[in-house]
């Protein structure tokens, strides 16, 4: 068979091409541009964090001798020849990983019931006045913005020292987060079952209960396992400010330079964190079916 | 069209017996699950050391924290807080790229489409799983062991935690990518690195730099707290600050920090939005 693709004559081609290759031109300028700005910004920085390369070099080194270090026990065998030795102190550290769970799974509830209560009133379909759904915003959008840290270091002063301040700082950082999510559920719920509960001449609270919460309880419930999952991790340093938590155990361990503790410690926080992981995708998969398993 | 009047209730009920009989198990299974976090939930009260009395003293304390730190008030030293805070954001831009930098060859290896075989996928998965299961702050202590104190720990902590999640991040995105493109390649008789630069790139990138885009806005958050373990940046002020109970100037503080927050929220949402689209982002 012959070729079947028809040649344009040279004139117009030529055009067609200088066209082409304007556009493709003034696409890689752009592209040059932002990576030049990129690279600049990078530079300008590097010498705002007292960053030199030489120093990364130098150091590199250490970073993995640390890491040697940390796996080796005082006698100056490897960590994981003698468990017993390595983990001498787990009847403590599983009591105080108790503790981090226990605060963030109390932190996670508690945000998690304040997040339902204002959730009604962030969210534009719902919310009963344009003032209250400004409020309310912000008021997430602080909790959310603030570190729960920092939260943790101011009631460590109000409340003292102990995994209270700890709780709290995860239930205000929580409030914010489940906040902002669970409002967002409710915009993309389906309007017509409140307009049909509201036709019968019923408040705004049964509109609430009947038309809305059955659509987005099983998200509610998704997303405040996530929040469970990332709460974890984070109790897991409350302890540095003196929170609560096996986190105040890692400092101690981290400061003093106990190395092999270190690791133990380490190593217990991300098998717990992976079992969460698992167990809560898990709860998740039966809630919202196959599909939703991430 | 029946009319209401012509229901009848016990046809009704033989014709959908799931609604109206519904077995025990599945009746009870909703308040049983709530009994139960009920219970955790008090007992982590009680285990917690959670006392009324206690609470509401703090709460009075809190109170007069909170009528203290009105009106917010640098001192002298808002060049000091300036710096600190151009730390932060230094900290949070360099950790972030650094971090890109790295997860992008090793997402590669995580992603299905790429690496079949799962004995390479399996640790390679675990490794960045791992890295992500410990926390920013617990890098940034770990760092300050090798570096010393000071904002480049803190670049450091944030590149590797930040590692862990683009690696994950990464190889979704990967595994997301249309194959057919990376098919026509391959026939064509390009290698694998060849379908991987002009198969996979052109449809990953965009969705990559969003995610980078994102992150530097939420490492700005993080890059914030790891100045109170010494890491650099605001963080190191505030920790201080609150450490010394100069209310005046925590409030100041959190204050600058809420309104970088909001800049770069403003800045970083503009260039997704220039980048990947106003549809791709969520």
């Amino acid at each position: 068979m012959t070729v079947a693709v028809s040649l344009l004559p040279e004139q117009q081609l030529a055009v067609l091409n200088a066209a082409y290759r304007k556009a493709v031109a003034r696409k890689r300028l752009r592209l040059l541009a932002g990576l030049v700005v990129f690279v600049a910004a990078l530079i300008v920085v590097s010498i705002g964090a007292e960053v030199n390369l030489r120093t990364l070099f130098t150091y590199f080194g250490h970073f993995v001798s640390y890491f040697d270090r940390i796996f080796t026990l005082d006698s100056g065998q490897r960590v994981w020849i003698n468990f017993g030795e390595w983990f001498w102190g787990w009847h403590k550290w599983l009591r105080l990983l108790g503790e981090t769970l226990l605060i963030s799974y109390v932190g996670t509830l508690i945000g998690a019931v304040l997040a339902f209560g204002l959730n009604f009133f962030a969210a534009e379909n719902t919310s009963p006045a344009t003032w209250l759904r400004f409020t309310v915003r912000r008021l997430l959008e602080f909790a959310r913005t603030v570190p729960g840290i920092v939260f943790a270091l101011i009631f460590v002063i109000a409340f003292g020292l102990g995994p209270m301040a700890g709780v709290l700082a995860i239930a205000i950082h929580s409030t914010g987060a489940l906040g902002k999510l669970f409002s967002e559920i409710v915009e993309n719920a389906d309007m017509k079952p409140v307009e049909g509960i509201r036709s019968t001449g019923a408040s705004w609270i049964s509109c609430m209960r009947f038309a809305i919460l059955p659509q987005v309880s099983a998200g509610y419930a998704s997303y405040a396992l996530l929040r469970f999952e990332i709460n974890v991790r984070e109790a897991s340093v409350m302890g540095f400010v003196g929170a609560g938590g096996i986190g105040q155990e890692l400092i101690v361990a981290i400061r003093k330079f106990y190395y092999s503790d270190v690791s133990a410690i380490l190593v217990t926080i991300i098998v717990t964190v992976f079992l969460i992981d698992i167990t809560t995708g898990w709860v998740r998969g039966r809630l919202f079916g196959k599909e939703a398993r991430k | 069209m029946s009319k209401p009047q012509d229901v009848n209730t016990a046809e009704l009920r033989a014709r959908y017996p799931d609604v109206f009989d519904r077995p025990t198990s599945s009746r009870l299974a909703t308040p049983m699950v709530l009994a139960a976090a009920l219970a955790i939930f008090l007992f982590g009260l009680v285990d917690l050391d959670f006392s009324p009395s206690r609470f509401i003293s703090g709460l009075s304390q809190l109170g007069w924290i909170s009528m203290m730190m009105i009106p917010p008030d640098p001192g002298s030293s808002l060049p000091l807080y300036l710096r600190a805070l151009g730390e932060t954001l230094s900290i949070a831009l360099l950790g972030t790229t650094l971090a890109a930098l790295m997860a992008l060859p090793v997402s590669l290896l995580a992603a299905r489409n790429v690496v079949p075989s799962i004995f390479l996928r399996f640790p390679v998965r675990r490794f960045l799983d791992s890295i992500r299961g410990v926390d920013t702050l617990i890098w940034a202590l770990v760092w300050i062991n090798v570096v010393g104190l000071g904002p480049f720990a803190g670049v450091l902590a944030i590149a590797v935690s930040d590692f862990g999640a683009f690696g994950k991040l990464f190889s979704e995105a990967i595994e997301s990518a249309d194959q057919k493109q990376v098919e026509g390649i391959r026939a064509s008789g390009g290698s694998a690195l060849h379908e991987i630069r002009f198969g996979l790139m052109p449809q990953v990138l965009p969705v990559i730099a969003g995610q980078v885009l994102y992150f530097i806005e939420s490492n700005t958050r993080s890059a914030t707290i790891i100045g109170i373990v010494g890491a650099g940046g605001i963080g190191l002020q505030l920790a201080e600050q609150i450490r010394v109970l100069e209310w005046q100037r925590v409030s100041f503080l959190i204050l600058m920090i809420l309104v970088a927050v909001a800049a770069i929220d403003f800045i970083s949402g503009k260039l997704r939005f220039a980048i990947i689209g106003r549809r791709a982002v969520a």
